[in-house]
């Protein structure tokens, strides 16, 4: 949060946006200038991009719970190590991204509180559990292969802070969809019992994953301003249909199954999905997803517990700072 | 209870000898030590560093982006201070 | 089917090699336990870097013992198929985690002794080990230096921080002397220019503790009895629920490749 004081205060957000910055700021938009934390701007760009930066934090922070949980149980040191370095990458990732939030003038803190208090959003894929190996497999390659097409958009994002955390956030993560798939086809060249390990993954992820890109295009609340201010480039339906196409053939080298018998590729090669089961999408994101709960109780267990650790740091810089200045007072 | 805001450094890093620091991102530390170590820890995981400042974000004076024309406009005229401003004969070489 | 556990001819190089690597493996095991749930995402950051660079050492001596061994086991044979008993990590390393303050104090109780003990092995006349040496040397002193900083700061910061990590020193304490034991069987490496006499390495190791503890506010306990027992596979009850967790895939699924 580089020059934060010069951020848009309370009291000038109360102002009323007078027509001509608003239009000046559409037309830098308009141009492909990027927008930085202190340029004026409108207050319901600042709200829209502050939910959905924290969204995007929280998600990676949160997605650090389900693959973690096999960390401990990794079949081989290398897919340890892998597996340590992808969680801890995500872990960075939702620091990054804390960060650019709080350029907006929100502290990484009260957002965090947000979530903890189950008042913010994070992706509702991280509400399904990893109940074998193969999901950290699939997790990689579907999850992460989501991500991708919905990041790489946004490293064109119109925020400056924004676009920057994830230029490197799919720098980083170009490893992580590989690390999956790679799994996944040791497990499909296999024993029988690893392959069917590998094709219950697919099954249980393939809908949560198409779920990931979000309610289609003629139901989506954000679209129409997101588009507008080129926080969204490509709709959620476009995004999905990428996702589909790209991992059909896959699935086809795989040898599994895609979960989904009425699956038909049209005529320009596209493949067209079945219907979405969104009344499961919207239980998951009311907070009755499998895992739900667990995942803000880990969450909050980690945050309270480290309450003390956090305290003892700032007390020694507070007394440290004070044995400087009395020092320098000598 | 709101939890206390932990202290906000940004980051600047020397990819190589020879190049200047870098700014690559912003972190949280109680002080200046866990800072540099945080730092480390974050943004030089691929090998990206050679060398690491933190500076508290609060000591970063910034010029106002609304005085961007005050500040910045009035160098764009002097095109006399740019080397295409001169004519020179091609078969005097470079120069 | 291969579920049974290896069987491992501990040449002195072997058990010697051995003992190190599962050092690193079960402290970076321990480590990797915080991922996702630190203080801070800073911190779980740098515990995720600590574990990684652990594990790296575990995976290296793994594959030189067995290279030495020539007995057709690998890093994953011996992580995986060992029982508790085959196991020859210090009882230090194994010790949960607790909470941070438990966790940087054996951190700090091992980088400290590894820091020393990596830089005195860039010497050895087994050339591979002086290379493995090298590197770990750089990783453990980084260990040490992030480790001693959190001391300073959890000893001198709150009532509370101050009594878990005088806590955690008085419970670990009694750890600390297995890092410098040696038995006749490393006896010969030492003398042969292979391996180092880690209790050369106690006097220098004390007084970085006491210097690290002493500005944290701290104090060392006075009881020096010393458990033992890790490095000939005599474990606290702690190691065996680690290794049925390392181990679950592994054994459930005999043979297979992951």
């Amino acid at each position: 949060m580089y020059t934060q004081a010069l951020n848009t205060s309370d009291a000038e957000d109360r102002q009323i946006e007078d027509a001509a910055r608003a239009g000046l700021f559409q037309a830098r938009i308009d141009a492909e200038e990027r927008i930085e934390p202190n340029d004026w701007m409108p207050a319901a760009y600042r709200k829209t991009l502050t939910r959905q930066i924290s969204q995007h934090a929280h998600s990676e922070i949160v997605g650090m719970l389900p693959e973690g949980n096999w960390i401990t149980r990794a079949p081989s040191l290398r897919r340890k190590a892998a597996l340590l370095a992808k969680v801890q990458d995500e872990c960075g990732h939702g620091l990054y991204l804390y960060a650019a939030a709080e350029t907006l003038g929100t502290s990484r803190e009260e957002l965090v509180d947000l979530m903890l208090a189950g008042k913010a959003k994070y992706s509702s894929i991280f509400n399904y559990p990893t109940q074998t190996w193969a999901d950290i497999g699939a997790i990689g390659w579907l999850v992460d292969g989501a991500a991708i097409m919905n990041q790489i958009p946004l490293c064109r994002c119109s925020y400056g802070p924004y676009a920057r955390a994830m230029i490197r956030v799919c720098k980083e993560e170009s490893f992580h969809q590989r690390q999956g798939f790679e799994i996944m086809l040791t497990l499909c060249r296999g024993s029988d019992e690893q392959k069917a390990m590998a094709q219950d993954a697919l099954d249980r992820w393939w809908w949560p994953v198409l779920m990931m890109f979000g309610p289609p295009d003629n139901a989506s609340q954000h679209g129409d301003t997101s588009a507008k201010w080129k926080i969204k480039r490509f709709s959620n339906d476009e995004l999905r249909q990428k996702f589909v196409d790209a991992t059909v053939p896959q699935a086809q080298f795989l040898g599994l199954t895609i979960p989904d018998p009425d699956m038909t590729q049209d005529e320009a090669g596209h493949w067209v999905y079945s219907p979405i089961d969104w009344e499961e999408f919207n239980q998951v994101l009311a907070g009755n997803g499998p895992c739900n709960r667990d995942r803000l109780a880990a969450r909050r267990k980690a945050h309270d517990e480290g309450a003390w650790v956090r305290e003892a740091a700032a007390a020694y810089a507070a007394k440290r700072s004070r044995r400087d200045v009395a020092q320098a007072a000598e | 209870m709101a939890t206390p805001n932990v202290p906000l450094w940004e980051v600047f890093i020397r990819s190589r000898n020879g190049l200047a620091h870098k700014h690559v991102g912003s972190l949280h530390a109680a002080d200046a030590t866990l800072a540099l170590q945080a730092a480390r820890d974050i943004y030089t995981r691929r090998g990206e560093g050679l060398s690491i400042w933190v500076v508290p974000s609060s000591a970063i004076t910034a010029s106002d982006p609304a005085e961007k024309g005050m500040m910045f406009e009035p160098a764009e005229s002097k095109i006399y201070r740019h080397p295409t401003f001169y004519d020179v004969p091609e078969e005097v070489g470079h120069m | 089917m291969t579920v049974a556990n290896i069987q491992i001819s501990e040449t002195p190089l072997v058990l010697y090699l051995l003992r190190r690597a599962d050092d690193a493996l079960i402290l970076g095991h321990r480590l990797s336990e915080w991922c996702g749930h630190a203080p801070m995402l800073e911190e779980d950051m740098a515990l995720a870097n600590m574990g990684l660079d652990l594990l790296g050492q575990a995976r290296e001596l793994y594959s030189y013992a067995a290279k030495i061994e020539a007995n057709g086991n690998d890093e994953d044979k011996f992580a995986y198929l060992r029982e508790v008993g085959q196991y020859r990590n210090l009882l230090l390393v194994e010790q949960p985690n607790g909470d941070f303050a438990r966790t940087m104090v054996r951190q700090f109780f091992y980088a400290a002794f590894a820091d020393l003990y990596w830089r005195a092995m860039m010497r050895s006349r087994d050339a591979s080990l002086a290379a493995i040496a090298a590197k770990s040397e750089k990783e453990s002193a980084y260990h040490l230096r992030h480790s001693s900083e959190w001391i300073v700061r959890l000893g001198d910061g709150t009532a509370e921080s101050h009594a878990r990590a005088q806590g955690a020193i008085d419970d670990l304490w009694a750890f600390t002397g297995e890092m410098f034991w040696l038995d006749d069987r490393e006896r010969a490496l030492v003398d042969a220019g292979i391996a180092i006499d880690a209790a050369s390495l106690r006097a220098p190791w004390l007084k970085t503790i006491t210097n690290v503890v002493s500005e944290a506010t701290l104090t060392l306990p006075t009881n020096n009895w010393m458990q033992q027992g890790g490095r000939s596979g005599q474990h606290s009850e702690h190691l065996g629920h680690l290794l049925s967790e390392l181990q679950s895939m592994q054994r459930t699924f005999p043979g297979a490749t992951w």
